[in-house]
């Protein structure tokens, strides 16, 4: 079928769908983890007893991941609105009132998807939807993620039928002139590199796309291949055009069943349509896309490392050059880019490479994707223009600090990444703004902390999980971080001394030149930038045995407040799950520090009217005649 | 925990599916694990066998990966997440708390093979932390108190099924 045909027959359904009234529930994994399915059966259920026909369709996330799960609700007269944190129990109640009724159920809103004149909050004036700017996010929440007509309905593979009618050196100038650096992490002009693989000679050429997102605390790449997979696909067939390959494998992480399912799915469904396999849209072009899985382990997201992956090996990096661009998968020259990075592709050649040029700064074009995560109002997904600063980010998009608590440092980029403290919250944030502070963009995860997060420990925690990822292959990232992991333990256990601080430094500089991948390259960026930015924090753990953010145990201890206590309550003697609480019926409870475990649990259940129990650092802040523990 | 007998005869199906290449290792690899639930020795050995590797390539492969495990599962897997944002949310009290419940460490599989315990990388739900997976549903917003009354269903299966041995 050619394209015009396809397109016709998309919009006839996407038509169908809009002039019905139908649900829209976001069943990716976070909206699961919320109770989304149990949602959808309630919907199902209640529709049914009803006699009801009217469609529900699944979609992705839409990035707003504090308001899962999420449920949209479409009438073709009126507004479609938008009900957070959807219970099975508030299902009838939806039903009665906009599906069967006219009432909007406003007290249960988040908003409307349309400006309202009535003056009643619209999400697109709400301030996270006036800053954002969403290009590769825009269907997320919105299409059906596993029906290719939702796709091609709103815009969808228009740019796959342009670009075939381009020379492949036409698309390269485009891609070029757009300014696109790639988005998973190090920020290579994606131009030059498919120039590269354009120019390697060869008649066997690869495009692989990395979905192996690493870093734990990001999840930008789930969201997308959850949401709106065949985006990726339209990048990835023509990048493959323009490169001369003919087959493509898209390298998924095993953590991420769903995300794995969708893809599956998507491509699938492309080739029934004839959109991947032979004679593309009635063109000549060939091209196939296989799902591989990965096997788990951080360094496998290493564009070196992960080809190793697929050949079946060790994912060891390799010595470049040769880069992959020359002599990649199985010898042969590959093209490597990351899931967002062929996002864009689409939408440059669409709307041309002028248009996405103009959003961004001087030297980083477009918008960049973050995970919103710690401790802010609202966590989720945003997509923003490159240059927008990190005020904004927290602030406005993100909703401020939880518990209107200080704001003390955000990390990005993950274990390759570095904290960024409150006084650079101004910079505007790009590839060379981070770089200059000490972090990267890495894979645009952040992290937000507030005064109850320690700066060492985390540093220690990033340290920890790149000595357990570390391949093995460079001495000085293998015994070099593990060294630095020891060092940090000393410090938060209070056992370091002050000159152990300068040791850190040393030794963190070395590991970054003795490596050989940005694995160990970038590990000691959280060491560097906390004690760059919190050096106080490392000398009060040092010099006075003092954890600032009460964080690290081995500096505090859990007290029980004499004149506080009840007494008649029993709450934390019931619970404490080291029975290290003594104390009668009706008489003061006190902390066995001996037997303490530090957990927290007796100042969780605490009730607030009396507020008890408190963490002190250090040790000694302890009334005499306590045990020490 | 000891090692069971397999039935390796389910290999030779899966073999077929991915034939005698070297990149279908790490797949057969998967799949295996998927059929018995970890990479028993045994058919590590076939599976250098069949693709013409020595044994040692094999378990080089096997143990390098964080998804490759070489000892049984327990009935009851758990998986708690300690990715950066449920680290900051309390993650590691919540681990601990597990571990004391459940008389484990975590990488191990309790002696009656009810229990395993394992600690992974975010598993992309951030903004819920901590979370814990129970046999593949996530339980949101953990902490130590609420770690034993999660834990309630399964220990009292677990009980009825050392009462059913006992009878036995
Ligand atoms: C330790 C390490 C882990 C990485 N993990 C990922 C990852 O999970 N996803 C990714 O796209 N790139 C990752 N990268 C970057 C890749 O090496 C590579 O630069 C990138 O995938 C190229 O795609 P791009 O040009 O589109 O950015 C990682 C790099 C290192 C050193
Ligand atoms: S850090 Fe635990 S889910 Fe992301």
């Amino acid at each position: 079928m050619g394209f015009f045909e396809l397109q016709k027959r998309a919009k006839a359904q996407w038509l169908a769908l809009e002039e019905r009234t139908h649900i829209k529930i976001g069943t990716a994994t976070c909206g699961r983890a919320a109770g989304a399915l149990e949602v959808l059966q309630a919907f199902e259920e209640e529709l049914f007893k009803r006699n009801l026909n009217v469609p529900i369709v699944q979609v992705g996330c839409i990035g707003l991941c504090y308001a899962e799960p999420l449920v949209i609700i479409s009438k073709p007269q009126s507004y479609r609105i938008l009900y957070p944190n959807v219970t099975p129990e508030l299902v009838p109640r939806l039903v009665d009132g906009y599906i069967e009724g006219e009432d909007p159920c406003l007290e249960l809103a988040l908003g409307t998807l349309e400006i309202d004149e009535r003056g009643f909050p619209s999400i697109p004036e709400l301030p996270r939807f006036e800053y954002e700017c969403r290009l590769i996010l825009r269907n997320c929440g919105f299409i059906d993620p596993t029906n290719i007509y939702h796709y091609i309905a709103n815009g969808g593979y228009s740019s796959l039928a342009k670009a075939l009618n381009m020379e492949a050196t036409e698309i390269i100038q485009e891609v070029l002139r757009s300014g696109l650096r790639g988005r998973g992490g190090a920020g290579f002009p994606t131009g030059i590199k498919w120039e590269h693989c354009y120019k390697a000679p060869g008649s066997v050429k690869y495009v692989i796309c990395n979905a192996d997102e690493g870093d734990p605390g990001a999840f930008m790449d789930r969201v997308i291949l959850e949401s709106d997979p065949q985006q990726v696909i339209e990048g990835m067939v023509i990048a493959g055009y323009t490169i001369g390959a003919q087959e493509g494998y898209i390298y998924i992480r095993a953590e991420y069943p769903l995300a794995i399912e969708r893809v599956k799915k998507a491509l699938k469904e492309a080739e029934e349509i004839g959109i991947l396999g032979k004679n593309i849209l009635e063109s000549n072009f060939n091209f196939f896309i296989s799902i591989i899985q990965g096997a788990g382990a951080f360094v496998s997201g290493e564009a070196t490392a992960l080809v190793e992956a697929m050949e079946g090996k060790r994912s060891e990096p390799r010595v470049r050059p040769p880069r992959l661009s020359e002599k990649g998968l199985w010898g042969s020259p590959t093209l490597l880019n990351n899931v967002k990075t062929f996002s864009y592709i689409p939408i440059i050649i669409n709307k041309g490479s002028q248009e996405f040029a103009s959003i961004g700064t001087e030297k980083s074009k477009g918008t960049a994707v973050f995970t919103l995560a710690g401790k802010v109002n609202y966590p989720g997904l945003t997509e923003v223009p490159m240059g927008t600063t990190l005020r904004r980010l927290v602030y406005d998009i993100a909703g401020g600090m939880k518990g209107g608590k200080k704001f003390k440092a955000v990390q990005i980029g993950g274990p390759s990444g570095g904290c960024i403290p409150e006084s650079l919250l101004d910079i505007p944030i790009d590839y060379d703004s981070l770089q200059h502070a000490g972090s990267m963009m890495g894979s645009g995860g952040m992290i937000f902390m507030d005064e109850e997060d320690c700066a060492v420990d985390t540093a220690r925690f990033f340290l920890d999980f790149t000595t357990k990822e570390s391949c093995g292959k460079c001495t000085m990232c293998r015994l070099g971080t593990l060294q630095l992991l020891n060092l940090l333990e000393e410090i938060c256990s209070g056992k370091a001394k002050i000159e152990d601080l300068d040791l850190l430094r040393d030794l963190a500089e070395d590991v970054k030149v003795g490596s050989l991948c940005g694995l160990g390259r970038s590990a000691p960026n959280p060491v560097l930038t906390t004690v760059r930015y919190f050096e106080e924090e490392y000398r009060a753990h040092i010099l006075e045995k003092r954890c600032p953010a009460l964080v690290c145990k081995d500096l505090i201890a859990f007290y029980i407040l004499p004149e506080k206590c009840d007494r008649a309550c029993e709450h934390c003697i019931l619970v404490c799950p080291t029975k290290a609480i003594k104390g009668e019926k009706g008489e003061m409870k006190v902390i066995d520090q001996e037997k303490c475990s530090k957990c927290g649990t007796c100042l969780e259940v605490c009730p607030h009217e009396y507020q008890a129990v408190v963490k002190l650092s250090p040790l000694d802040k302890l009334p005499s005649g306590e045990t020490k523990g | 925990m000891k090692q069971q007998e397999e039935d390796l005869s389910r290999l030779s199906s899966i073999f077929e599916t991915y034939g005698n290449e070297r990149k279908g290792l790490i797949p057969i690899l998967l799949e295996i694990q998927k059929e018995f639930g970890y990479l028993p020795k045994e058919a590590l050995k076939k599976v250098a066998t069949f693709l013409n590797l020595k044994p040692i390539e094999v378990w080089g492969v096997a143990t390098f990966y964080n998804q490759f495990r070489l000892t049984p599962l327990g009935k009851t897997h758990i998986k708690v997440c300690m990715g950066t944002a449920c680290h900051l949310a309390g993650g590691r009290l919540v681990l601990e708390a597990l571990e004391r419940e459940l008389h484990l460490k975590v990488g191990e599989t309790s002696e009656d093979g009810q229990f395993s315990l394992e600690r992974v990388a975010c598993i992309g739900c951030c903004m819920l932390a901590p979370v814990i997976v129970i046999k593949d549903e996530i339980y949101p917003k953990m902490s130590p108190f609420k770690v034993e009354e999660s834990m309630l269903p399964y220990r009292q299966e677990s009980e009825s099924f050392i009462e059913k041995r006992r009878k036995d």
